[in-house]
């Protein structure tokens, strides 16, 4: 490739500059997190004495256990759930193509648009109503609900790209509308279903809105909702809330670096097809 | 008036015994098909209805009531709804969730193009895919923690701040979030930080999809970096580009997580975005009609901006 030398090295520059502040504020919340709890630290100043205490602390005050637990087991209950209705309707919609799909698809993708803010209010009263407000499942049923368009739309795009030919092949051998899609159709569409897993574990784990609204206690709340709550209590305690955001954050993170290409590749397609 | 004839009554045949029992066989098979295809839809259906669909039509219903979630509802009519139109601090959430679109939305795909086609021209190797990762972390972590961190680093002993008075501008330090002229750009550039490196990555895809060929003639005529971002990568990269600007401007729109943990809408009323004084009007005011005009007045205004953006891409690449 021809490309100057100044070229070159300006570009360059510019990329190692937009890496570093990607990556400083993470650095700035360390070190302030090592500081002595409740003083006021400055940026980016290495503590004298390193209070690698605050960590120990911070995940006992955050009752880190109970947070861990309690998004893992929303995660748990929501995304395959979630798969396995968006791939039997997409499947429907898609492959089997049955009278209504056209207007079954419109009524998904309509939704794909839709804030969440938008429907938050009625929500919250229609939860009271039916008993669930306060328990992890006024997070867990709105979710896989609402997560319905974007999955439906998506694995609708690989079924209505699967040739007729398999499912036909597979009728003369007498097949049922269920062996097609338990033994043919599922087994082909793996992939765009871990995608699609990988995405709506992200989306769930960091699910604040909902947490916020319709659970009161942040031991049955998502990461991301804990992390509000936590900061309501120690807002005015600098080092001990950046402690508290790191240890929220290392899962997502650690779970990022294992799967960084899978993750990269599924929120992209997933943005594409969307 | 006419009375058909008995003639073409009678005349109209009826299927032969044979063709007619296949005919309904065959109708047989095809319904029962249908039944259980709608039996796979069911499921999503029947959750997607009860939990999104009913809660749209409850958003439009509280909308023509006064209620305080508590008390039985009266019957206004559209008066919520001039209420939001009327109150400049209600409508200007509207106005506040436009100019964090130039934040969430003009900025990060702009200088997304940019720095994508910079580093398709001069960082191929190694230093693109770390590149790559690097500037793809903002976009898995919680908003809720990207707005506690840009809190504390805009914060007036926090890391900007100090940068600023380490180059000598003492002057231009200051609280950010609780500055009224500065919180809204200051919450926009949050926005800035946590998108770019998804509209940067999402646009270098395109650019690696586009023919080499159309760049290296290019470049054997001497095009710049310049002539072949306008004439080349722009032109070609109406579908990417598409993609980041609906994602990016619902974002701004719909924008609750990062404004509610940094500045929650203030001061004053400078950064609140609908999001926000929904919230705010439900669940600490109990204005829930009110709430639920501005919710539904949100729905529709991003289905308005997001339409054309899909036509627009979409056109241009079949």
């Amino acid at each position: 490739m021809k490309v100057g030398r100044v070229e070159l090295f300006a570009g360059q520059a510019l990329l190692l500059g937009l890496m570093a502040i990607t990556i400083l504020p993470f650095i700035s919340i360390f070190t302030t997190a090592l500081h002595p709890s409740g003083t006021v630290p400055n940026g980016l100043e290495w503590p004298a004495d390193p209070q690698w205490g605050n960590f120990i602390e911070a995940f006992n005050v955050a009752n880190m256990t109970a947070l861990l637990a309690s998004s893992t087991y929303i995660v748990i209950a929501v995304v395959p759930v979630a798969l396995v209705i968006s791939t039997m309707a997409a499947f429907a919609i898609g492959l089997l193509r049955i009278p209504g799909a056209r207007l079954l698809l419109f009524l998904f993708v309509f939704g794909l648009t839709l804030p969440f803010g938008g429907i938050i209010v009625p929500l919250y009263y229609l939860e009271r109503a039916m008993g669930i407000y306060n328990t992890r499942l006024a997070i867990v049923l709105p979710l896989i609900a609402l997560y319905m368009p974007f999955a439906v739309f998506w694995m609708r795009a690989h079924f209505v790209n699967m040739p007729t030919e398999i499912s036909e092949a597979a009728r003369v051998d007498g097949a049922t509308t269920w062996d097609l899609f338990l033994r043919i159709h599922l087994p082909l569409a793996r992939a765009p279903i871990a995608s699609l897993g990988i995405l709506m574990s992200v989306w769930t784990w960091n699910q604040f809105l909902l947490a916020l609204v319709l659970v009161e206690d942040p031991t049955q709340r998502t990461m991301a909702g804990a992390l509000g709550a936590f900061q309501g209590h120690y807002a005015t305690n600098v080092p001990l809330l950046c402690a508290g955001t790191i240890l929220i954050l290392v899962p997502t993170l650690v779970v990022f670096v294992l799967f960084q290409r899978q993750i990269i590749t599924a929120l992209l397609q997933g943005s594409v097809k969307g | 008036m006419t009375i058909p004839s008995k003639s073409t009554v009678t005349s109209k045949k009826r299927p032969a015994a044979p063709a007619l029992s296949r005919w309904i066989s065959l109708n047989r098979v095809v319904r029962r098909e249908t039944i259980i295809g709608w039996l796979f839809v069911l499921p999503a259906l029947l959750m997607y209805a009860a939990f999104v669909l009913l809660p749209l039509l409850l958003s439009i219903q509280y909308s023509f009531f006064r209620w305080d979630g508590i008390t039985p509802m009266t019957w206004v009519g559209l008066k919520n709804y001039a209420t939001v139109l009327d109150d400049p601090d209600l409508l200007g959430t509207i106005f506040n969730a436009f100019r964090l679109v130039v934040f969430f939305s003009f900025i990060p795909v702009t200088l997304g193009l940019v720095v994508a086609s910079i580093i398709h021209r001069v960082a191929t190797g190694r230093l693109g895919a770390v590149a790559r990762t690097v500037l793809f972390l903002p976009q898995v972590i919680p908003l809720v923690a990207a707005g506690i961190i840009w809190g504390w680093l805009l914060a007036l002993p926090g890391l900007i701040n100090q940068i600023l008075k380490s180059v000598g501008l003492d002057a231009l330090t200051r609280a950010w979030l609780g500055d009224f002229d500065w919180a809204l750009p200051a919450v926009g550039f949050i926005g800035v930080w946590v998108l770019l490196g998804f509209c940067t990555v999402l646009l270098l895809t395109g650019i690696t999809k586009v023919d080499p060929s159309l760049y290296e003639s290019a470049r054997i005529d001497g095009a710049g970096w310049f002539t072949e971002f306008v004439r080349i990568t722009i032109p070609l990269l109406r579908q990417e580009i598409g993609v980041c600007l609906t994602v990016t401007v619902i974002a701004a729109l719909a924008a609750f997580d990062i404004v509610y943990v940094t500045t929650a809408g203030g001061p004053g009323n400078s950064t609140a975005v609908p999001g926000i004084q929904i919230y705010i009007l439900a669940f600490t005011e109990q204005r829930i009609g009110l709430a639920s005009a501005l919710a539904v007045m949100l729905m529709v205004l991003v289905l308005v901006v997001i339409l054309p953006i899909q036509r627009l891409s979409r056109e241009t690449t079949s």
